[in-house]
């Protein structure tokens, strides 16, 4: 039985109720992708998260959508969030400018392995605007790079032009203490890069598959042939963690949207370690 | 405790803040109402339940409590099919959140069956077991009062005893009540569940009940547990559901499965729900309400691109997998408690037990 003693409950306690928070930055990422800056309209410290976690985010009056953190965790006075625009929530935010108001609920979830990945190789695999959930774990990694030994970011865009921070990426390409690879599904004429799925970078890179620790985040067809990849190479499964996602409302448990067999995804994940999920992983409907 | 006991303790909950609410007749069914005395009881009224079909009839006695589940149950008060969560104000680019204010009313809700508390005990593992327990419900449930009635019979949809949920009133209440009739007496065996029953019931001076009086009363609720309509086998069930996300059962069920989410909507533990944002229509106000969901609809699970479950089939067997199965692994208990409202009111009667048989005899 759950006990009822305590502390009387408190509206502004509520997980459900949201903060006003202003948008200080609006940046074109791509056609149809954009990234958010946002601090509390109250001022003071932004909520803070780990790398993974996700927030929801309310476009008045629309209603509001899960968004993971893409920015760094050290940044305490505001939140970033890189967002493709698809539904109409996500198409309100976009319409946003500098000042204007968001609310926000969060941080929910279950973040990506940084401190067991300390000592290993870090290998991030993205899919399209699953990216931004594993930026923060680059800038992590980066910033602590003594704790971690190599670092591998393999990205698979749709065209060149739906790559996202190509100013960032063109910095990280030109450091030597990380490899980015970059891969498009349908090339144009301005790209001299590789085309085709992310697996197939996966085949170019060495890889010390006892050491590796894998994040995986894009569509749930390419972490399943990620994984099948990585587990080719020799990577334990116990060492791939792959990002979910389901329909969310509350992000804490309690409205059932987000279950995917025994897990709700907002807070038994989104990130999961493999072996966790792999019953009800690719079962069609589940 | 005899009649005039009882209506006196309905007025003693009054008198202390309690607004009662209890059984009550309305559109041909027993619904939760409020119970000013004991005539808004269902008097000498019961309920004939078979998959699909729900009928009151009248009793030969004059029984209070001689009737099973309806179609609500303690989830409309404490989780309400609609409720609004917070309003946005809107002023120039600044928006302002008001969160709604906590429920503050006290409810005393008279004549739960055992199912009805195990079903509540249920939920509060949902909304109030994780690390960001639901403030309005927790407000609600602090500030209701359980006054329990063991069965003495069982309807034919029943299957408490298979759920190790009934019929004898347990742990969650706070007063148990067990409905005694015969020829010559009509009383009630009362007990203290919790220091906040004993307080209640203590200035109503009631007698001590015989042993003899005590074991009438055990015997007719251990007498209900032998007549239950339906059975349910939870012996490896479990396991059993996790491994037959393939069968071919799930396309039986959904050849006659109408998706009409009634099932959902009866239960006592379906706690899924959905929140919508109404504007006015100069967009400067707009207030989140939290309303019942279900997931036999479509949208349901909805992601960029389409529904995760499209098919009925996909659908029915999410209902029944996390309810007898998945809701094991998350809780630690059953999400099913054996009241047998999803089989009466089902419009089609697809019977949960039979379908679970089914199962059972396919994949042995």
């Amino acid at each position: 039985m759950i006990a009822l003693a305590g502390t009387a409950p408190d509206a502004t306690d509520s997980a459900l109720v949201p903060s006003p928070y202003v948008v200080k930055r609006f940046v074109c990422e791509t056609d149809d992708t954009f990234t958010l800056t946002l601090a509390p309209s109250a001022g003071g410290d932004a909520l803070r998260f780990a790398p993974g976690q996700f927030n929801m985010l309310y476009g008045f009056p629309a209603g509001d959508v899960p968004i993971s953190v893409s920015g760094p965790t050290w940044r305490k006075d505001v939140l970033i969030h890189t967002i493709r625009a698809v539904g109409p929530v996500t198409k309100t935010l976009a319409q946003l400018q500098r000042g204007d108001s968001v609310l926000v609920r969060g941080p929910f979830g279950v973040p990506w392995p940084i401190a067991n990945a300390e000592g290993q190789d870090v290998l991030l695999v993205a899919g399209g605007i699953g990216l931004a959930p594993l930026r923060p774990v680059l800038y992590h990694v980066l910033k602590h790079r003594r704790r971690y030994r190599s670092l591998t970011v393999l990205y698979g865009a749709r065209t060149p032009s739906d790559i996202l921070f190509r100013q960032e990426i063109a910095k990280w390409q030109a450091r030597s203490d990380l490899r980015f690879e970059v891969t498009v599904d349908r090339s144009d004429a301005s790209w001299h890069g590789h085309v085709g799925v992310v697996t197939q970078l996966l085949d170019r890179i060495e890889l010390s598959p006892l050491q590796t620790c894998a994040m995986v985040c894009g569509p749930e067809v390419m972490m399943h042939f990620t994984r099948l990849a990585l587990s080719k190479r020799g990577v334990p499964s116990s060492q791939m963690y792959l990002s979910m996602e389901r329909n969310m409302k509350c992000g804490v448990g309690s409205c059932g949207h987000c279950q995917l067999g025994p897990f709700f995804i907002c807070k038994d994940g989104p990130v999961f370690e493999y072996p966790r999920i792999a019953s009800v992983f690719s079962v069609k409907e589940l | 405790m005899d009649l005039a006991g009882l209506a006196d303790f309905v007025a003693a909950l009054w008198s202390a803040g309690y607004r009662v609410i209890g059984p009550t007749v309305g559109d041909g069914a027993i619904v939760y109402g409020e119970v000013r005395s004991l005539s808004d009881l269902p008097q000498g009224l019961t309920d004939q339940q078979e998959a699909g079909q729900y009928r009151l009839v009248r009793r030969n006695d004059d029984a209070l409590f001689g009737f099973h589940v309806g179609p609500h149950s303690l989830k409309r008060l404490l989780l309400p099919p609609k409720e609004r969560l917070f309003t946005t104000i809107r002023k120039g680019p600044a928006l302002t959140v008001v969160p709604e204010q906590i429920p503050t009313e006290k409810i005393a809700f008279l004549g739960a069956k055992a199912c009805e508390i195990q079903a509540m005990l249920t939920q509060d593992q949902v909304l109030l077991g994780g690390h960001h327990p639901d403030v309005q419900y927790l407000a609600r449930r602090r500030n209701l009062l359980i006054i329990g009635t063991s069965c003495t019979s069982a309807g034919g949809t029943c299957f408490c005893t298979s759920m190790g949920s009934g019929p004898s009133v347990g742990e969650g209440a706070d007063v148990a009540l067990t409905e005694v009739i015969s020829e010559s007496t009509h009383h009630f065996i009362v007990e203290a569940k919790s220091s906040r029953g004993a307080e209640l019931l203590s200035p109503l001076r009631l007698p001590s009940a015989s042993s003899s009086e005590q074991q009438i009363a055990a015997q007719q609720v251990a007498a209900a547990a032998k007549q239950m309509g339906r059975t349910l086998v939870t012996d490896g069930l479990k396991e059993l559901i996790a491994q037959a996300m393939d069968s071919s059962h799930w396309d039986s069920v959904a050849t006659r499965c109408l998706s009409c989410a009634n099932c959902t909507l009866v239960c006592p533990t379906c706690f899924c729900n959905t929140v919508e944002d109404v504007t006015d229509l100069a967009g400067e106000h707009s207030e989140r309400w939290r309303r019942w969901d279900s997931c036999f609809h479509e949208d349901f699970s909805y992601l960029h691109g389409g529904a995760v479950r499209q098919s009925v089939k996909s659908r029915y067997r999410q209902w029944l997998s996390h309810k007898l199965s998945t809701w094991i692994d998350q809780f630690g208990r059953s999400g099913c408690v054996g009241c047998g409202r999803c089989i009466t009111f089902c419009p089609v009667g697809i019977d949960l037990t039979a379908e679970c048989a089914t199962l059972q005899a396919r994949h042995p």
